[in-house]
C-alpha cells in the first residue's frame, strides 16, 4: 500500500513516528509535573529547565569526564534529581504554609535563573550532542532510526515502572494516600515532610532523564527546555493535573495528534495541542483523566 | 454559672475504676489558635491506662481541637501535653505518632484510591502489641468480606470500622476516637461500644469525643464536658447518679 487516504505510506508512519518521539517527552514531562503537583501542589515552572539541565550534565559528563550517553542515563537524573532534593528542602518547603501562587513564582524565577545562567555561558545556539544508536531498522514502507526507536520504548518503559511504583507498591501508595489527606498520614507516623522532597526529587529527575533523551535528537541548548514547557502544561492540562496514567496517555497520544497534523494541515501543527486543550477544558475542566481537588 | 471549674482545673481527679494506672495523658493549661481565632482557652484533664474518657460537649465547644492538638495538627498552641510522661512541645506529628497515641477523626479518613485492605495496612506498625491482621478481621469480620472494595465504596458503618481497625495495628495505646458513633445506625452503635469495651478490657486507654450522651454513658469510665474551649466540668460514671441534675444542667439537656 502506497497511499492512506492520499497521504503516502512512508510519509504516515514517518510523521507518526516524528509525533510518538514528542509524544514520549510529552508523557514524561508531565508525568512528572503531575507527581509533583499531586502531592506538593506546586506547578513546577522550574521542570523545562531541569530538563534543559539534564542535557547539559550529559553533555559535560561526556565533554569533560569522556563519559557517553549510558553513562549520562544513569548519572544525569540523579544530578538533577539531587538539585531538586536541596531546593525543595532549602526554598520550596518554606512556600507550602502560604498561597500556592508563591511556591509557583519561585520555581519560574529559579527556571530563568538556570537558563539565563546557562545562556550566559553557553549563548543560545546549540551544542551537538552525538547519537549513541546508529543505524535503523527497515519496516518495509520505511525505515526507522534506531536511536528513535529506543526513545519511544525507554519513555515507554520508563512511563511504566512510575506507574507501577505509584500504584503498586507500599511507598507509592503512602504517596497516593498523602495526596489525599497528608495531615492524617502524619499522625500514623508517616513523613510527610520527607516524602515531599522526594516526590519533588523524583520529578526533577524524570526531567533530568528526558533531557538526557533529547540530547542526541535536539541541540543541547539554553532554551531547549522553554519551548518544550508550555506544549507540556498544555499536555498536562488536557490530561488532568495529578492523573500518572492521564499523563501517560494523554502525552503519547498528543503527540501523535501533532505528528499527524503536520501531514494533513500543517499550518495547524503548532496549535493544534492548545485547540485540543480548549476543547477539553470546554467540556471536562478537571482534564480527561482528572479528578476535582 | 457553673460550679465545678475548681475541682476540674485543679487536676486532683480521684482514682478512677479500670484504671489507677500510669499517666497516659496529661493536658495543663492548654490554648489553641486558628490563625488568629482562639479555639482553646483553658483545657486541663487527665487520661489513666486502661481508661475510657469522654468529651462532651455542643458543637464547636473545642473538644476535636483538643484532640487535634494531643496528636500535633495545631500549628499555634501554648501549654502542656504529656503523652505517657513524654512532652509533646515542638514536636512534629509524625514524631507524636512515636509516642504511642492514634487518631481516628469524625470524617474517618478512608483513602479513596485505596481498597479496604490497602487503607488497613496503610498505617505502620511503630510498636509490638497491636492487633494482628488476622486478629483485626476476626474482631470485624466485614471488613474481611470487604476487603477488596475500594475504602469509599463502604458503608458509614463499615467506614467507622475500617477507620477504628487500622489504628488497632499500629501497637498505639492511645486511642484518639472523634465521635465514633455519629450518623450510625443503632445496630452499629451498640457493636462500637462492645468494640471500645473490648479493647478497654485488653488494655487500650480511649479518650473519644461523643455528642451521644446516651451512649457514652454507658461506657465512658470519666467525663469532661467542653464549653467555649474550657473544661466546665468533670464527673465520674460512678457519680452519673447523685450529681443527675449538674450534669443535665452541664449539658443542656
Amino acid at each position: 500500500m502506497d497511499t492512506v487516504f492520499g497521504i503516502p505510506t512512508a510519509a504516515l508512519v514517518g510523521q507518526l513516528m516524528v509525533g510518538l518521539i514528542n509524544g514520549s517527552f510529552y508523557a514524561l514531562m508531565s508525568l512528572g509535573l503531575s507527581i509533583i503537583f499531586g502531592l506538593l501542589h506546586v506547578v513546577n515552572f522550574a521542570h523545562g529547565a531541569q530538563y534543559m539541565l539534564g542535557a547539559f550534565v550529559a553533555w559535560a559528563l561526556l565533554q569533560y569526564l569522556g563519559l557517553g550517553y549510558w553513562w549520562a542515563l544513569l548519572i544525569a537524573p540523579v544530578v538533577v534529581g539531587c538539585f531538586g532534593l536541596v531546593f525543595e528542602r532549602l526554598f520550596l518547603r518554606r512556600l507550602y504554609a502560604l498561597d500556592h501562587v508563591y511556591a509557583l513564582l519561585l520555581t519560574f524565577g529559579v527556571a530563568l535563573l538556570m537558563e539565563g545562567g546557562f545562556r550566559l555561558q553557553f549563548g543560545v545556539s546549540g551544542q551537538p550532542y552525538p547519537n549513541p544508536l546508529s543505524g535503523g531498522l527497515d519496516v518495509g514502507v520505511t525505515f526507522l532510526p534506531m536511536y528513535r526507536v529506543w526513545v519511544i520504548l525507554a519513555a515507554l518503559a520508563m512511563c511504566l515502572a512510575t506507574w507501577f511504583f505509584i500504584e503498586k507498591t507500599r511507598l507509592g501508595g503512602y504517596l497516593r494516600a498523602a495526596n489525599e489527606n497528608a495531615p492524617l498520614m502524619r499522625t500514623f507516623g508517616i513523613n510527610v515532610p520527607r516524602m515531599l522532597m522526594l516526590t519533588y526529587g523524583l520529578g526533577v529527575g524524570l526531567a533530568g532523564f528526558s533531557g538526557v533523551m533529547a540530547a542526541p535528537i535536539y541541540q543541547v541548548s539554553p532554551l531547549m527546555g522553554s519551548n518544550l514547557i508550555i506544549v507540556v502544561f498544555a499536555v498536562v492540562v488536557i490530561g488532568g493535573m495529578g492523573s500518572i496514567m492521564g499523563s501517560i496517555v494523554t502525552g503519547f497520544a498528543l503527540g501523535a495528534i501533532e505528528g499527524l497534523t503536520k501531514l494533513i494541515y500543517p499550518d495547524g501543527a503548532g496549535v493544534v495541542i492548545f485547540v485540543v486543550m480548549i476543547l477539553v477544558l470546554a467540556v471536562r475542566p478537571h482534564g480527561l483523566f482528572g479528578r476535582a481537588h | 454559672m457553673t460550679t465545678s471549674n475548681e475541682s476540674a482545673a485543679a487536676g486532683t481527679i480521684d482514682a478512677p475504676r479500670g484504671g489507677g494506672g500510669r499517666e497516659m495523658l496529661h493536658i495543663a493549661d492548654l490554648r489553641a489558635w486558628y490563625g488568629e481565632t482562639v479555639a482553646l482557652q483553658k483545657i486541663d484533664l487527665e487520661v489513666r491506662e486502661g481508661e475510657v474518657v469522654c468529651l462532651l460537649g455542643r458543637n464547636g465547644a473545642g473538644k476535636t481541637t483538643t484532640l487535634r492538638a494531643i496528636v500535633g495538627l495545631m500549628a499555634r498552641r501554648q501549654g502542656t501535653i504529656r503523652l505517657q510522661g513524654r512532652p509533646t512541645e515542638g514536636l512534629a506529628p509524625e514524631a507524636i505518632a512515636r509516642l504511642g497515641v492514634a487518631w481516628c477523626p469524625e470524617e474517618r479518613g478512608i483513602f479513596a484510591s485505596l481498597s479496604t485492605e490497602e487503607n488497613l495496612l496503610l498505617p505502620p506498625v511503630l510498636h509490638p502489641g497491636g492487633l494482628s491482621v488476622a486478629e483485626i478481621y476476626q474482631l470485624f469480620p466485614n471488613l474481611h468480606t470487604r476487603r477488596h472494595s475500594p475504602g469509599t465504596r463502604l458503608s458509614g458503618g463499615e467506614q467507622q470500622m475500617l477507620a477504628i481497625a487500622r489504628i488497632l495495628r499500629t501497637g498505639a495505646r492511645l486511642l484518639l476516637l472523634d465521635e465514633p458513633t455519629e450518623g450510625l445506625a443503632p445496630v452499629i452503635v451498640q457493636k462500637i461500644g462492645q468494640t471500645i469495651r473490648l479493647l478497654r478490657e485488653r488494655g487500650w486507654t480511649v479518650l473519644m469525643v461523643e455528642q451521644n450522651f446516651r451512649f457514652a454513658s454507658r461506657l465512658a469510665d470519666r467525663f469532661y464536658v467542653v464549653e467555649e474551649g474550657h473544661v466546665a466540668g468533670h464527673f465520674r460514671q460512678d457519680e452519673l447518679a447523685a450529681r443527675r441534675h449538674e450534669v443535665e444542667a452541664l449539658l443542656g439537656l
